[in-house]
């Protein structure tokens, strides 16, 4: 059976890989879609698997991790408008990001889950969301700001097609910080313990891996992917850098999560992808799906990947009872 | 028993005699009060007693909402005879949402609820023709006190119609699911119909809700429903404590009251409401994971009905899957 499930996902991803591809290659304005699409799939793969980190460790969906990256891009912001350039304002803010989010697992997750089970975290969570979004809204206020991109605005042209840079930058940046992750958690020993502490939390424990400083490790490493996240969309034309920024694209991060199986960071990229090509190509070439109508997709999506494959196309199956 | 039915007896007295001190202005708010309650029970019948957590009662709100707007604007209804039928419009999308959501537990259902509240806003943009779209639709005015009275009549249908539901077979029936569905399942009490049940039940009181929201604001667009007001429903039940009946109006005081009494005294600003909000909601769940219902029973000794013989500090209906 598993086999067989590893073929058909296979298959599906190869026809949807094969499909892009041969679009693109018949006509530019698909091919630009695709790239713009997949520009977005980044931002939601990052956010998705920043929501995988912390599901797989406890449990728990992070419903203030789109509020916590607003406030990350905000701070980037306010770094860049205080005088700083580019890049040494992008890592300062995914410093701020790593400290910021391991204290707020500290103060606020901590004493909640010494006491409670995943659900009252997951209110927890929800509260979270309120004081954050609400933090942002008290700071800076809710008028829009401008948010800079690293990238030029212009687009290169390659073989008919013009290829938008910030796009492929933001395809690029989100990629890197995912790989850079993955390595930290496959070639690093405090990636051990942190994977360690995620799958069997009391042996790790008896082996001396001090498992609630991982989680909150693994919290920090969250809020860095959610700031680079932020930070991508608040540059990218689809988002306006406001308070509730991040409402929507937190909706398209939990689809990818859900589509990549919640527990796999591997199908969480995949599935952003694919969802950010999708629904773009799917918005401009349906004519009666609306940008509107984008977000219910995603829902509609996520209702259906839960009740016909739980799963998602990389998550383990689990059985339950009753 | 008694120490219950006095509180409960102070409590109608108060609510009715209230109107008669205040301005129109705030008498308008006090309807908004019952609007919370109303949304805040309905949530508690789905989450407290069936232990099936909700995020998308905003959303359900908005069904109720706009079913009133639409029969009123559009075809001239008499906004009372709407009622009835958001109460239905409620009931048949909580069974629709409901048949799905049996498959799913705590952190997913969560999750799906969550896309909900933000989901349904939108496609009420997007059928502009229909529901207005963004600039909106116009309701008749009425006074403060038509609102209040209105209102507050409202919740005491709905409270008595949740009490008489609560109190015999159709209650055990959901706690038994909530406390443990394999024993539930295996002594004859279908999951299936009763999970579902209870999210109808709950959905149509919610839509009611949106109803005199609405006519509250004499106004609705589909920002009305925002993902805030999910959340803020969320808050009043957390504050009331999920699974008490009598918290919900502490609840809604809580929820619709204290912005309004912290920023007209300058306490806080208006941007400040959600911090604080935010801030309360996570020491509750560190403290009082039952909310001010557990305070309440401790202060005054009653017996805690929602606890049973496990030790454990936190509701069955909060255990996932």
């Amino acid at each position: 059976m598993a086999a067989y499930n590893r073929y058909v996902v296979g298959a599906f991803l190869a026809a949807c890989a094969i499909f892009l591809v041969v679009g693109s290659l018949q006509s530019a304005l698909f091919a630009q879609l695709t790239v713009s699409g997949l520009a977005n799939g980044g931002i939601y793969a990052s956010l998705g698997v920043a929501l995988v980190l912390i599901y797989r460790a406890t449990q728990v969906i992070n419903f203030a991790q789109g509020a916590i990256a607003t406030f990350t891009t905000y701070v980037a912001w306010q770094l860049m408008t205080w005088g700083l350039s580019y890049w040494p304002a992008f890592f300062l803010t995914l410093g701020i990001a790593f400290v910021g989010g391991t204290l707020v697992e500290l103060i606020t997750i901590r004493p909640v889950e010494r006491r409670g089970n995943v659900l009252t975290v997951v209110i927890a969570t929800l509260g979270l969301l309120i004081l954050v979004e609400g933090s942002v809204g008290w700071i800076w206020g809710a008028e829009i700001r401008f948010m800079p991109s690293a990238f030029p605005a212009h687009s290169e042209h390659i073989g008919g097609v013009a290829f938008s840079l910030q796009d492929l930058g933001t395809i690029g940046i989100s990629v890197a910080s995912v790989i850079v992750l993955w390595a930290l958690f496959q070639f690093t020993k405090i990636g051990l313990a942190m994977r360690a502490a995620a799958f069997r939390p009391e042996a790790a424990r008896l082996v001396g891996v001090r498992v609630s400083w991982m989680l909150s490790l693994g919290w920090g490493l969250a809020a860095v992917l959610g700031a680079v996240a932020g930070m991508m969309a608040a540059a990218s034309p689809s988002v306006l850098l406001q308070p509730n920024m991040m409402d929507g694209v937190l909706i398209y991060a939990f689809a990818a999560a859900v589509l990549g199986g919640l527990e796999s960071p591997a199908g969480a990229v995949v599935a952003g992808l694919l969802i950010g090509a999708m629904l773009n190509l799917l918005g401009s070439y349906v004519s009666w799906v609306t940008p509107q109508l984008l977000l219910p997709a995603a829902f509609v999506l996520m209702l259906i990947v839960l009740l016909v494959k739980p799963s998602g196309l990389f998550g383990r199956t689990q059985v339950r009872r009753v | 028993m008694k120490v219950r039915g006095l509180i409960i007896s102070a409590a109608a007295i108060t609510i009715a005699l209230i109107p008669f001190v205040l301005s129109d202005y705030h008498r308008s708010q006090g309807a908004d009060v019952a609007v919370y309650a109303m949304a805040i029970l309905g949530l508690n019948v789905v989450t407290g007693y069936t232990g099936q957590i909700s995020i998308g009662h905003g959303a359900f709100m908005a069904l109720g909402g706009y079913t009133t707007a639409i029969l009123t604007h559009n075809h001239g209804w008499n906004d009372i005879a709407t009622l009835p039928i958001a109460l239905l419009v409620g009931f048949a999308a909580g069974v629709v949402v409901g048949v799905p959501a049996l498959r799913f537990h705590g952190a997913y259902l969560a999750l799906l609820t969550f896309a909900f509240a933000l989901a349904v806003p939108q496609i009420a943009k997007n059928y502009s023709h229909f529901t207005g779209g963004t600039e909106g639709l116009a309701l008749p005015t009425h006074t403060g006190l038509w609102l209040y009275g209105v209102g507050w009549a409202c919740v005491a249908v709905i409270y008595v119609l949740t009490w008489l539901l609560l109190r015999g077979r159709t209650g055990r029936a959901f706690r038994a699911a909530r406390d443990s569905e394999v024993a539930a399942a295996s002594s004859g009490v279908s999951l299936a119909v009763y999970k579902t049940f209870a999210f109808g039940v709950s959905a149509a009181f919610a839509a009611v809700a949106g109803s005199i929201y609405v006519l509250v604001n004499n106004f609705v667009n589909p920002d009305v429903f925002g993902l805030t007001l999910s959340l803020y429903i969320l808050i009043g039940a957390v504050v009331a404590g999920l699974g008490s009946l009598w918290g919900i109006l502490v609840g809604a005081a809580f929820v619709q009251l204290l912005p309004i009494g912290l920023t007209s005294s300058h306490v806080i600003s208006a941007e400040g409401v959600p911090v604080l909000f935010g801030a309360i909601v996570i020491l509750v769940m560190a403290l009082v994971p039952l909310g001010s219902a557990e305070v309440l029973r401790m202060a005054i000794g009653l017996p805690n009905r929602i606890r049973s013989s496990h030790d454990s500090s936190t509701p069955h209906s909060l255990e996932a899957r």
